[in-house]
């Protein structure tokens, strides 16, 4: 049988939407950056089987860049995770509402 | 053999992603992490993308999970996490409410488009075969996209600025985060009044006390 595109679009859906749940449902920060990960390489997936779809070479451009985003993301997000966890032990996402209001 | 190799990496991508979910423990969940970004590289070969595939293993694999990992050891969170508690009512069902109306959405579009995705062929960045991937996305970054490149590099100089200073040690004794006191209803209702009530209830307060 011949794999389409349709089949890797569908396998980035499902990977998105297990992201987004996991995303949902964890406490641990850490675990939740996770899921973003599983969500942005569910997206990058979706964006290099288009680009090879279509021909373009736009989809591994946004997707390199994409790449480049994400590392930063992490790395600012682990700062920010370690200076929270430095004041206070073994915080989860429910006990860092100070600024909820 | 192009649909085995998809099934199969589809198959590692899935598990491990559901791994990532259902782990109680952050180092297993990170593991969880590197076998689903493995197959995503997979993929990618599969799609002639050789350049992103080993990006994809260098850069997440190799830096972003060992970040994960590191800062996991070093807070000391790598204990088991209870999944039972669920703090706020009603959360884990519809977070899988949202999550399979998401994915049933997405799905059926896919099935509805039964042609496929559609668009228009790409003529300004043609895709080269798997060996002149590099080349070509060089080619492609460094002279049409140029400024993005270095709008990225100035990105990667601020977050690496940002995470030093985020996770640098303070001087002195830490500061405890502020505690949130809830306003109460018995709230003085004449906080408008003069310095003089104010001073004279006081006074009141002290002397009946």
């Amino acid at each position: 049988m011949v794999v389409t595109t349709s089949w890797y679009l569908a396998l980035g859906a499902v990977l998105f939407s297990i992201g987004a749940v996991g995303l949902l449902t964890r406490r641990n920060p850490l675990v939740m950056f996770m899921c973003v990960e599983l969500m942005l390489n569910a997206v990058n997936l979706t964006f290099v089987s288009l680009g090879a779809e279509l021909g373009d070479l736009g989809g591994q451009l946004s997707v390199f860049f994409v790449l480049v985003v994400a590392a930063a993301e992490v790395v600012v997000g682990l700062g920010i995770i370690v200076a929270i966890m430095r004041r206070r032990q073994g915080a989860t996402a429910d006990d860092l509402s100070v600024l909820g209001g | 053999m192009e649909a085995f190799v998809f099934f199969a990496s589809a198959a590692i991508v899935l598990t491990g992603a559901v791994g990532v979910l259902t782990s109680r423990n952050p180092v297993h969940a990170a593991l969880f992490l590197v076998q689903t970004l493995f197959g995503v590289a997979v993929l990618f070969v599969l799609q002639d993308a050789t350049f992103l595939a080993a990006v994809q293993v260098i850069v997440y694999a190799g830096a972003v999970v060992i970040l994960f990992l590191f800062v996991i050891m070093l807070l000391g969170v790598d204990r088991a996490e209870n999944l039972g508690v669920e703090p706020i009512v009603g959360q884990r069902p519809l977070a899988a409410v949202i999550g399979a109306s998401l994915m049933g959405m997405l799905l059926t579009l896919l099935l509805v488009a039964t042609d496929g995705p559609t668009g228009a062929p790409g003529r300004t960045a043609p895709l080269g075969d798997a060996g002149d991937n590099t080349r070509r996305l060089g080619e492609a970054l460094f002279t049409g996209h140029v400024f993005a490149v270095e709008l990225t590099a100035l990105l990667l100089t601020v977050a690496v600025v940002g995470a030093v200073v985020l996770a640098r040690t303070v001087k002195g004794p830490m500061q405890p985060l502020p505690v949130v006191v809830v306003a109460t209803s018995t709230e003085p209702a004449d906080a408008d009044a003069g310095p003089d009530t104010a001073a004279d209830e006081e006074s009141e307060e002290a002397g009946g006390a």
